[in-house]
């Protein structure tokens, strides 16, 4: 653990009263995958909301703890949660492209909303982000249709390039490929291991071969807890905690 | 205990066997309700139907181009127009428009996305009351409020009451549609790295933004025949006039005076009236309907 580009320092999360997830450190490398998995409700997801001060967003929500950005604390004083988003990007379970917005527009819209305007400026970012994604030579004639006009995989696509045109060095995914069927699936595991050169990916799967399949390392949670995280071969073949073997090898979960 | 292995009596036998009496009776009483309901809403669209009709009837063959040319003549002479009352009506409900949407529309917006705490429950209710205070009681409040302490009916004093009438309206649409749009969509925008009220405005507004309109279409149709709330504010007026700060006339209040007047000339332009702001509501309602037909 040299260097790592993200790291957590005994994070805790809250929604009202009930603690969600409990005094967590992990660290990521660069250009690595890091698949969090477990059982549902087991603070995986909460989590993966703490790294870009996404939980914070909710009604009651509470946050304790650090999560260095290279070094630097996205909680500390004075940081704005905007400014950490624009950062760390996000896909979520659910392909998400924004209503009433075209295939460009919804790639663009990071890069307008941030400020800047210049045609050719942001066509060549669209077309990058959208050949990132693997999703340029499907939808190159179609950029003016609407986003929400593609197939279910396509629009997830469409939402890693979304993520993707702001340039963040971290991207968070949550279940990303859980509401898509095994072809698009397979589409964005090959996408994601492409796109491990450019940034580092923090991945919530329900799907333990995904994590074998395309991670790094590991981490595995149970109720809030991360019971045990390390390099994926070693937790797939070797795990140290007997709870961590009896969820992968589906005694429960 | 003994466990019957035997079918149950109505199970066993062929489909095509006589049905029972009983068989009988209930279909009977399935088909004597589905007509009862069918009477009953004839009967609910009857009344809206024979108003059409007859306004249709009165008002279609009572209007010429002079209805919208000209001003009305004194009693006793024919001819004239209510050109006054129209153009009224347009001036009012536009500037009642003009202030009463935005505001409305941002009220909306503050429900939807910040008020979930007390004072968003408070101000929903609020708003929930103000959309079914009786629309005379907002016209006294416009009376007593702006031509009480400037002693003069004006143009003005309508448009208020008319925008304070149509707030409401626009805000629970609003709030309404905007709720429709998914939580993951606003997360989407903030996880972009997007302030709040660039989520809200871009993002949120801008995917609701044709049923939002049509929202406040029916807004502008509803206030567009409202006539107690001008009586004691814009008032009406004989001549055609586009000083906001005078007496203005508007179609429904002129309809009214018009309808109880004694004279048959002044009655037949009434029905004129009413059929002219008939049509105008009806095709906001058509024009609404088609928008969001298209959009679906």
């Amino acid at each position: 653990m040299a260097n790592p580009i993200l790291e957590t320092k005994e994070v805790s999360a809250w929604f009202g009263k009930h603690q969600a997830v409990r005094g967590i450190s992990f660290s990521a490398e660069p250009n690595t995958i890091n698949a969090m998995i477990g059982p549902s409700g087991c603070g995986k997801s909460t989590f993966l909301r703490c790294l870009n001060r996404l939980h914070e967003e909710v009604e009651g929500a509470r946050v304790e703890g650090s999560v260095l950005l290279s070094k630097e604390d996205i909680y500390g004083q004075g940081v704005d949660p905007v400014a950490v988003r624009r950062r760390i990007g996000m896909v979520f379970q659910k392909p998400n492209p924004f209503p009433s917005m075209s295939v460009f527009d919804n790639v663009a819209a990071g890069l307008r909303l941030a400020g800047i305007h210049k045609r050719s400026v942001l066509a060549e970012v669209v077309e990058r982000s959208l050949v990132q994604a693997a999703l340029w030579e499907e939808v190159k004639d179609k950029l003016k249709q609407p986003g929400t006009s593609l197939s279910g995989g396509q629009q997830q696509r469409l939402c890693i390039a979304r993520a993707l045109a702001v340039n963040p060095p971290v991207l968070l995914m949550d279940e990303p490929t859980s509401a898509l069927d095994p072809i698009s699936t397979a589409k964005i595991e090959e996408l994601l291991v492409n796109l491990k050169n450019d940034v580092t990916i923090v991945i919530v799967t329900h799907n333990m071969q995904q994590a074998a399949r395309i991670s790094d390392q590991t981490c595995f949670f149970l109720t809030g807890e991360l019971v045990e995280a390390g390099e994926t071969s070693r937790i797939f073949t070797n795990p140290q905690d007997t709870r961590t073997e009896q969820y992968i090898t589906g005694r429960f979960g | 205990m003994e466990v019957s292995l035997q079918p149950a009596a109505h199970t066993t036998g062929r489909l095509r066997d006589r049905l029972s009496f009983r068989d009988f009776g209930r279909k009977w009483k399935n088909r004597g309700m589905r007509l009862l309901l069918l009477v009953m809403a004839i009967a609910a669209i009857a009344p809206l139907l024979s108003v059409f009709i007859y306004v249709f009837q009165q008002g279609g063959s009572s209007l010429n181009w002079s209805f919208f040319s000209e001003v009305p003549v004194p009693v006793g002479e024919t001819g004239g127009g209510m050109l006054n009352a129209w153009v009224g009506t347009v001036t009012i409900v536009l500037m009642a428009s003009v202030v009463g949407i935005p505001w409305g529309i941002a009220a909306g917006i503050y429900l939807s996305e910040y008020g979930k705490g007390k004072l968003g429950n408070v101000l929903r209710f609020a708003t929930d009351i103000l959309t079914s205070v009786p629309s005379i009681i907002i016209g006294l409040f416009a009376y007593a409020i702006i031509v009480v302490p400037l002693k003069r009916f004006s143009a003005h004093a309508g448009a208020a009451a008319l925008a304070v009438i149509m707030v409401p309206f626009v805000t629970r649409t609003t709030e309404e549609l905007l709720k429709l749009v998914p939580n993951h969509v606003r997360e989407a925008g903030l996880a972009l790295g997007l302030p709040r009220w660039k989520v809200v405005l871009w993002i949120v507004l801008r995917g609701s933004a044709g049923g939002i309109m049509t929202g406040v279409m029916l807004a502008v149709a509803r206030v567009a025949g409202e006539t107690a709330p001008l009586l004691f504010t814009a008032f009406g007026n004989r001549f055609l006039s586009l000083s906001l700060d005078q007496p203005m006339a508007t179609l429904p209040v002129q309809i009214y005076t018009y309808a109880i007047s004694p004279y048959e000339e002044w009655h037949r332009q009434a029905w004129a009236g009413a059929f002219v702001l008939v049509i105008f509501v009806f095709t906001l309602n058509l024009f609404t309907r088609l928008i969001m037909a298209r959009r679906r």
